[in-house]
């Protein structure tokens, strides 16, 4: 019989392997599989059995627990005091959308077989059948928009790959997810890897391109091992290489190991980093569509762009956007993350607000206190408080809230956090990360901190906060990427939400 | 983790497997750490008449990046994660105790993408979730 012990490294942290190892030595009979996660991380090792009326979970298991599951005759779905039911009943998972994530911690991530039986390689074959022309149209209507953060559609961009003319284009995955309370990549990488490569392959076709790249952060060894095996296992197929599928596009895939730069995430800093140099970032123009990878036109699309295009192929335009709000089209991977009860994997449309994920699906903090501050998008987005949960969770609302939705984490804060410690820390990542290259980025950032610290310290507080904002202003309209550009947003919102945490140490709590 | 001793032929030996590859000087590096641990001072000079880059090109790539290292490491390597996910459940705190016990062999970790399960360490590769002084001993045995 089958049962489903994930693989994926959040579940192998709090002892997966050893509940593995515990099931294959003492169920009889026992085929052990290695699924992804299916999201839902703080039942993890979340245990399932397959039996005629469908797999139901267990969780979170130990090793220590493997015998009292086997004495509740938990292969035939017995009941335990670690009993959730029926996988599919759970209401945290059944009320989700999955679509990008459909195939996460369902299949084994490892067999074609699998994937293929569970709507895997619809969207390639599609693809194979229509125009590169065709291909585009499908998904610029789908309204599918980049999920790294910029928001910017992907047939648009595409269309400016394939419009260009040159003996050699490439498309480069963008896994280098640097930004704390993320991990969708990650996961999605190890429990269904078949899905990024299906994706990168029709973004190939489409635009002419025989070459990709995947950018894959060195703090994730068990993505790369996954991957590492996905490509291997789709180039014996017949899948990747000189005949994709047996077409006549030709289509190789390689992966290169990042070296522990956040700003390596920021794509043209990626660019230099796959070329092999320091991360330093490029102007634009030239836009890497035009002038990309080794000044080659160049598709640039995060890890969630690439893993829905095999949906939006497979099931068309019109299916993909009929979810989703306004010009946010489809669905988003929520993170949920940080001191958060219930935190793991949200699958929804666009509009869903803060409040429905953090109280709805998170419920509440980890450490039982209220709420205080969600940090949305990553490092480099902005600190929200609880008057302002009701914003639905959706490109253009987060941008009028004063935010940005970026590669969707949500970090969750209680009571006891200090949002001038976390202001101070964002300058401080920034000095940290900074590639150097402008000013206001690499001098501003430490000069930040300095000001931040004599805020704390007390030492003329109204004067260093005006001050603070004219370097987050001076930051933000002179930076030449993102990671300048960006760091005063955590900083000017904490300032502004939170005004009671900036009035120096002395005159607090 | 167990490595090479330095040694120029082994080096090569490494190098010569990405003699093939686009822009490959970073790989090198990475490669070169793999084998021995560390990058030697030897490796910058050897790296850029291999591949006929210029001394500078690959010390600027060398000095770039925060996994490269010029010295070997110690017999364990303990990383904390201290960014937001994991500072918002005591990873500061607990980067501390880890500190005050094992020293050098703790470097600060920017985010393991394990951050509903905080605070998360990676201890000589393995990953630790729900990470305590405990946990982290007993992976690091």
């Amino acid at each position: 019989m089958k049962i489903y012990v994930p693989g994926d490294s959040a579940a192998i942290s709090v002892g997966a392997d050893d509940v593995a190892a515990a099931i294959a030595s003492k169920v009889v009979g026992a085929t052990v599989i290695r699924n992804g996660s299916r999201g839902a991380l703080w039942l993890e090792p979340m245990v399932e059995v397959e039996t005629a009326d469908g797999r139901f979970a267990y969780g979170p298991v130990t090793a220590d627990d493997i015998d009292s599951l086997i004495a509740a005759d938990f292969i035939n779905a017995g009941k335990h005091a670690l009993s959730l039911g029926a996988t599919e009943e759970i209401p945290w998972l059944a009320t989700q959308e999955r679509v990008t994530f459909n195939r996460v911690g369902l299949i084994d991530p490892l067999s074609l077989a699998d994937y293929e039986a569970h709507g895997g390689l619809v969207g390639l074959r599609r693809a194979l059948s229509l125009s590169n022309a065709q291909i585009i149209e499908e998904v610029t209507e789908s309204g599918l928009r980049g999920r790294g953060g910029a928001g910017f559609p992907a047939g648009i961009k595409w269309k400016t790959v394939a419009g260009a003319v040159s003996e050699q284009k490439y498309i480069c995955a963008n896994a280098d997810e640097g930004d704390s309370g993320t991990f969708a990549d990650r996961m999605l990488i190890e429990g269904d890897p078949f899905t990024l490569i299906e994706g990168m392959t029709i973004a190939a076709i489409a635009v002419g391109a025989t070459q990709g790249y995947v950018y894959l952060r060195s703090e994730y060894p068990y993505a790369i091992k996954i991957l590492q095996k996905a490509i291997y296992i789709a180039h014996a197929f017949g899948w990747l290489g000189s005949s994709v599928l047996g077409s006549h596009h030709s289509f190789e895939l390689k992966i290169r190991v990042g070296a522990g730069s956040y700003v390596c995430g920021e794509e043209t800093a990626m660019l230099e980093s796959i070329e092999g140099k320091r991360g330093v970032v490029r102007a634009k123009p030239p836009l890497p569509a035009l002038e990309g990878l080794f000044g080659m036109p160049t598709v640039i699309n995060n890890v969630l762009t690439l893993s829905s295009v095999p949906a939006v192929l497979a099931d068309g335009a019109a299916a993909y956007k009929s979810r989703g709000v306004g010009r946010s089209l489809g669905t988003q991977v929520f993170q949920l993350a940080g001191n958060v009860k219930q935190g793991g994997i949200v699958e929804k449309a666009f509009g869903i607000t803060i409040d429905e994920v953090v109280h709805g699906y998170g419920g509440g903090t980890l450490s039982g206190a209220p709420i205080r501050a969600v940090q949305i998008g990553g490092p480099l987005g902005a600190y929200f408080p609880a008057d302002k949960f009701q914003t639905s969770l959706d490109y253009e609302s987060m941008i009028s809230a004063g935010g940005m939705l970026g590669h969707g984490g949500i970090v969750v804060f209680d009571e006891s956090v200090d949002l001038a410690a976390q202001a101070r820390f964002a300058m401080a990542f920034c000095a940290l990360e900074s590639c150097g290259k402008c000013t206001p980025c690499r001098i501003g950032s430490t000069r930040g901190v300095e000001t931040i610290d004599l805020i704390i310290q007390g030492v003329q507080v109204e004067e260093n906060k005006k001050l603070l904002l004219d370097l987050c202003e001076v930051m933000t309209d002179g930076s030449l990427c993102a990671m300048g550009g960006l760091t005063p947003m955590p900083v000017k919102s904490a300032m502004l939400n939170f005004p009671e945490d900036f009035t120096g140490e002395v005159n607090r709590r | 983790m167990t490595y090479s001793p330095w040694s120029k032929e082994a080096a090569l030996v490494v190098l010569a497997t990405l003699r093939e590859e686009k822009g490959p000087v970073l790989m090198a590096l990475q490669a070169l750490q793999n084998e021995f641990g560390y990058v030697h001072a030897e490796a910058v000079g050897l790296i850029a008449t291999y591949f006929n880059k210029s001394r500078a090109d690959v010390h600027g790539v060398l000095t770039f990046y925060h996994d490269l290292r010029t010295t070997p490491p110690q017999s364990n390597q303990i990383s904390i994660c201290v960014a937001e996910a994991c500072q918002a459940v005591g990873s500061r705190q607990l980067e501390k105790e880890v500190k005050a016990k094992f020293g050098a062999e703790v470097h600060d970790g920017y985010c393991f993408g394990n951050c509903a399960l905080g605070p998360c360490a990676m201890v000589n590769g393995a990953i630790v979730g729900r990470a305590t002084l405990e946990k982290i001993a007993k992976v690091r045995q």
